[in-house]
């Protein structure tokens, strides 16, 4: 580092970018709450395993391949150009980048801050398809969607010079798609191969509730989500860089923060944003839902979804109205696709974060329409059609066809449904019933003890 | 025409203040914001409402408040 500006820009990058990483574990507590408690009380143990254990399986592959991916294929390959073999042979498991090393302060915590949004990633499908998924297969379905899908999206429409950026001008500076969209749009192409829980749908196709046993745990998990969510929104911004790092058409010295599309945006403006984003979400959830606890959170969670691809630019009222119209669409949808279509998405996950992102998508190619998408020359300006072909790429290509595809193979293996007795039974029976016969060895010890 | 204003960041950024778009609409934007807060209001304590004259109309003796106090 020359310089102590230098330095100390370096290092207060390096530990903004740390300080978001405990942040987003939040969200990984906050899915596993929220799924164990949306869970039946036969079902708990196996369900928090499945969403614990994708952690390790998306570290270590997102760390063999996935970050290699990232700086390997914004351009396609073969749209705007080849592998950027250059930029990725920095990114390799094996490059002197990834270990400690005082020349690259930055790659660690970059990495572990991409690394997150990957857990969140598989963390938000293993919530729909609770109860009768192996964990085998969804834990391959979690690198596949965590290790491989999203972060192909990332380098296509979520960095400085992805070919979406280029071409279609896209712009989701909070992740509506390249998180929430494809996530969703994975989510349901498992669920349509994977089918719903024994009991969901009567004869006549009438789908019954299945509640959560535990509502304010649901609830609780859902708020910390939320905790969560800050570290995700300030893990999306660089924090400070001047015009010359940049090295695009900006002029002058002001230093500014910007979006990973290296565009100018504040700290501030991302922090009301999501505020208002947030209560727009709730207020209209709360409605839709006639209080329902559940679904006013999760409105809450759908409102800043649905704004967070121009929350670095909209106005206050902008982030509160979209929020609110974004939530309203995916309650709507989901109940809707429910009794239509006849799946069973246990927790809301794919309208939440499906539904509610695609729409967030497309509605800011219309209130963002002509603002440059990028400061480099040559780039689209953001348009609607644009966002729209971008949502396309996100649900569709990225997030349902191999999420369709990687189930049904997993489902020809006979790998990806648990057997049915076992889904009567609980996925805990064995283990709950070795508990129960060694509390029965205990009392009775006890008893000739007296 | 960019609804930022904005059109290309060939700009040196000491010279550009707001970035978000439709400037000058703020005043409308807000009206609109307090008009959906009100109105969330009355949607609000009309549905409350409706909830308790349910409950008031399906439990309006006390025999029917002594089964479902039994219930719990």
């Amino acid at each position: 580092m020359e310089g102590n500006l230098n330095a100390l820009t370096t290092v207060f990058t390096e530990f903004y970018y740390w300080a978001t990483i405990p942040l987003m574990f939040f969200i990984h507590i906050g899915f596993c709450m929220y799924e164990v408690g949306a869970s039946r009380r036969r079902n708990h143990l196996h369900t928090l395993m499945k969403n614990t254990m994708l952690i390790p399986l998306v570290t270590i592959t997102f760390f063999f391949f996935g970050w290699w991916l990232y700086w390997a294929m914004p351009n396609g390959p073969f749209i705007t150009g080849g592998l950027d073999t250059e930029m990725a042979a920095a990114n390799t498991a094996w490059s002197e980048n990834m270990g400690p090393n005082t020349g690259d302060r930055i790659t660690g915590v970059f990495w572990a801050a991409f690394l997150l949004f990957s857990w969140t990633a598989a963390s938000i499908v293993s919530g729909s398809v609770i109860e009768r998924i192996k964990s085998g297969a969804f834990w391959v379905l979690a690198v596949v969607i965590g290790s491989v899908a999203w972060i192909i999206d990332a380098a296509w429409g979520w960095h400085y010079g992805g070919w979406m950026v280029q071409l279609l001008g896209y712009h989701d500076a909070y992740a509506s798609g390249v998180i929430h969209a494809i996530a969703g749009g994975f989510a349901l192409g498992v669920l349509v191969v994977l089918g719903p829980r024994l009991g969901k749908f009567a004869k006549d196709g009438t789908p019954r509730s299945i509640n959560p046993h535990n509502p304010w745990m649901v609830c609780l998990g859902l708020f910390l989500i939320y905790a969560g969510f800050w570290g995700f929104y300030v893990a999306c911004n660089v924090p400070i860089i001047d015009p010359g790092g940049i090295g695009g058409q900006i002029t002058g010295d002001t230093w500014t923060a910007t979006t990973i599309y290296l565009t100018p945006t504040t700290l501030g403006a991302i922090t009301v944003n999501f505020l208002m984003s947030l209560s727009g979400g709730l207020l209209v959830g709360f409605l839709a839902s006639k209080g329902n606890p559940f679904w006013t959170y999760s409105g809450g969670l759908a409102g800043i979804i649905t704004a967070s691809a121009g929350n670095d630019l909209y106005h206050p009222i902008h982030a509160m109205i979209i929020g609110g119209i974004g939530t309203y669409c995916a309650y709507k949808l989901h109940y809707w696709v429910e009794e239509k279509f006849k799946i069973d998405d246990a927790v809301g996950a794919v309208a939440v974060h499906g539904y509610a992102g695609f729409i967030g998508l497309v509605i800011c190619g219309f209130v963002l329409w002509g603002h440059p998408s990028s400061p480099y020359e040559g780039f689209a300006a953001i348009n609607p059609l644009g966002q729209f072909i971008g949502a396309i790429i996100m649900f569709f290509v990225l997030g349902f066809v191999p999420g369709w595809i990687v189930a049904k193979i997993l489902a020809a293996m006979d790998l990806l449904r648990i057997p049915r007795r076992v889904e009567l039974l609980g996925l805990d029976f064995k283990s709950n019933r070795e508990e129960q016969a060694a509390a029965a060895d205990v009392r009775s010890t006890e008893k000739a003890a007296v | 025409m960019a609804t930022t204003g904005i059109e290309s960041w060939a700009v040196d950024l000491k010279d550009i203040g707001a970035i978000y778009p439709f400037q000058g609409t703020e005043g409308l934007f807000v009206l609109a914001g307090v008009i959906l807060w009100l109105g969330w209001h009355l949607l609000q304590m009309r549905a409350e409402n409706e909830e308790y004259d349910g409950i008031v109309r399906q439990h309006g003796d006390d025999a029917s408040v002594n089964e479902a106090l039994d219930g719990d």
